[in-house]
């Protein structure tokens, strides 16, 4: 009896995982919705675009969040993505080389700065960059420079400060960048770079320590473009529009990212 | 990259290995000849990271051991050691993963022994110790060498969960299937395929070696 009772409790949690899952949504609808494919770090704030946009236009939009590497090998690999937007230069020339993405729709529509940020409870007293050479920071978190844009913004501050070889064996490479934060707000990590806008995201669990000078790393832009492959050419371009407007970018304003329009 | 994933992945599934057989082994006994109360409620428990997505078993190990988890706060307070980052949070992603593997095989076989055989052992004037060891197990070896090479296979393919409490760092963490993970994101075709190909064969010979052990005869 006892057996028993278990296998259906089993049953019924097994069936539920089920029905939470993303393909039962019927593909009706998903004939109709857009999806934007974007870098982990635009989440909060294209959560909230999306839904205006959606708002405006009537017309469902779904978000796959990752990282910038991770969904370029998607969209190369022929996932039916309608725009991409990532958080580096490198993953948007790749598809652009490749024929992939719709060159004449790509823009640049924000941009970044990286921080140094530390759990909230840190004893320790760093203020600057180089302060990471010190001897009790022992695990600093970035993101892999291999796959992550923020990865390789840090690797070249580190380089053009020549900090590269001091702190490598101090290195956690995390594979996005809201891992790196995720690691620091637990507190596994001494200190992690990550972007102003997901130390911000984080609020009171982190405190921002340094920011990294404009000219330590190339400019972090974030290109968007629409994806050559595309079925939703239409409402991908209203999206796109969107996020360019001035709506729109006083939304990726609110979330710590810098317009293009400024300087 | 590749060598270095090999190693680390030999020496973290290995340990895991003689962990989950020691361990597995123990609550195989207790589940198939004791009575107690939540018995098929601890086996279901034990269950659980067979069927539960690796990363919700990655993330009950955060919660418990984690730097700020329940007992890994203690843990950093006493020792200043911390799990997160280290080969052995790879090895106990590994072992709790694959520990429900070892259990099922080795209940079921040693629950399959003719109880006749044991009392006999008792009549003769043998103690419960003695008689598990040399009657019970030599003949339930079957399925527990079944267990042990499965739970071998599942520890060496373990991805989820090891990256979410051990991270992937080349050399102290990066298994195996975190490298061709990370080969495959940077776009190292040629990597990704020679891990993936030695994973393959290292995982079929296990389970070939499993299906030939169940079919074997026992001698002895």
């Amino acid at each position: 009896m006892k057996q028993r009772l278990i296998s259906i409790l089993l049953l019924l949690v097994l069936g539920g995982c089920q029905a939470d899952s993303p393909t039962s949504n019927g593909t009706l609808r998903d004939r109709e919705t857009l999806t934007v494919s974007a870098a982990v770090s635009l989440k909060d704030a294209f959560n909230e675009i999306g839904d205006l946009c959606e708002a405006k236009t009537g017309k469902a939009i779904s978000f796959n969040f990752g990282a910038s590497g991770a969904l370029q090998r998607q969209i190369e690999t022929g996932a039916p993505v309608d725009v991409f937007a990532s958080a580096g230069k490198k993953q948007m020339d790749e598809l652009a080389a490749k024929d992939l993405i719709d060159a004449a729709t790509r823009r640049d529509f924000a941009r970044n700065t990286l921080v140094l940020i530390v759990p909230r409870d840190s004893k320790l007293n760093l203020t600057a960059f180089p302060d990471l050479t010190e001897s009790d920071v022992r695990k600093i978190a970035v993101g892999n420079p291999k796959t992550v844009p923020a990865g390789q913004y840090t690797e070249q501050i580190f380089e053009k400060t020549n900090l590269q070889d001091r702190l490598q064996s101090k290195l956690i490479t995390a594979e996005d960048v809201r891992q790196v934060l995720d690691y620091v707000v637990r507190g596994e990590v001494d200190a992690g770079i990550v972007y102003m806008t997901d130390a911000r995201t984080a609020g009171e669990k982190v405190r921002v320590v340094a920011a990294a000078s404009e000219d330590a790393h190339e400019p972090i832009l974030y290109p968007v473009a629409l994806v050559k492959d595309g079925k939703r050419k239409q409402s991908a371009r209203e999206f796109l529009d969107f996020v360019l407007s001035a709506e729109g970018q006083s939304i990726l304003r609110k979330y710590g990212f810098i317009g293009v329009s400024e300087k | 990259m590749i060598w270095e994933s090999l190693k680390l992945s030999l020496l973290v599934v290995s340990v895991a290995t003689v962990i989950v057989g020691v361990i597995g082994l123990a609550l195989a006994f207790l589940l198939a000849k004791r009575e107690f109360r939540g018995k098929e409620l601890l086996d279901a428990v034990l269950t659980m990271p067979l069927v539960l997505p690796p990363t919700v078993t990655g993330y009950y190990l955060i919660v418990l051991l984690g730097r700020r988890g329940i007992v890994g706060s203690y843990v950093y307070d006493l020792t200043g050691w911390t799990i997160a980052f280290t080969w052995q949070g790879a090895v106990i992603a590994a072992v709790v993963v694959a520990l429900p593997l070892m259990i099922k095989a080795s209940r079921a076989s040693i629950e399959s022994v003719n109880p006749s055989y044991e009392i006999a052992s008792y009549t003769l004037g043998k103690s419960e110790f003695e008689t598990f060891f040399r009657v019970t197990l030599p003949l339930a070896k079957r399925g527990i060498y079944a267990g042990l090479v499965l739970s071998f296979a599942r520890a060496l393919g373990e991805f989820g969960a090891t990256l979410m409490i051990a991270g992937n760092i080349p050399g102290v963490t990066q298994t195996m299937p975190l490298a061709i993970y990370e080969a495959v994101a940077a776009g190292d075709e040629r990597q990704a395929q020679i891990l993936a190909l030695i994973l393959t064969m290292i995982s079929i010979s296990a389970v070939y070696l499993t299906n030939k052990i169940s079919r074997s005869r026992i001698y002895g």
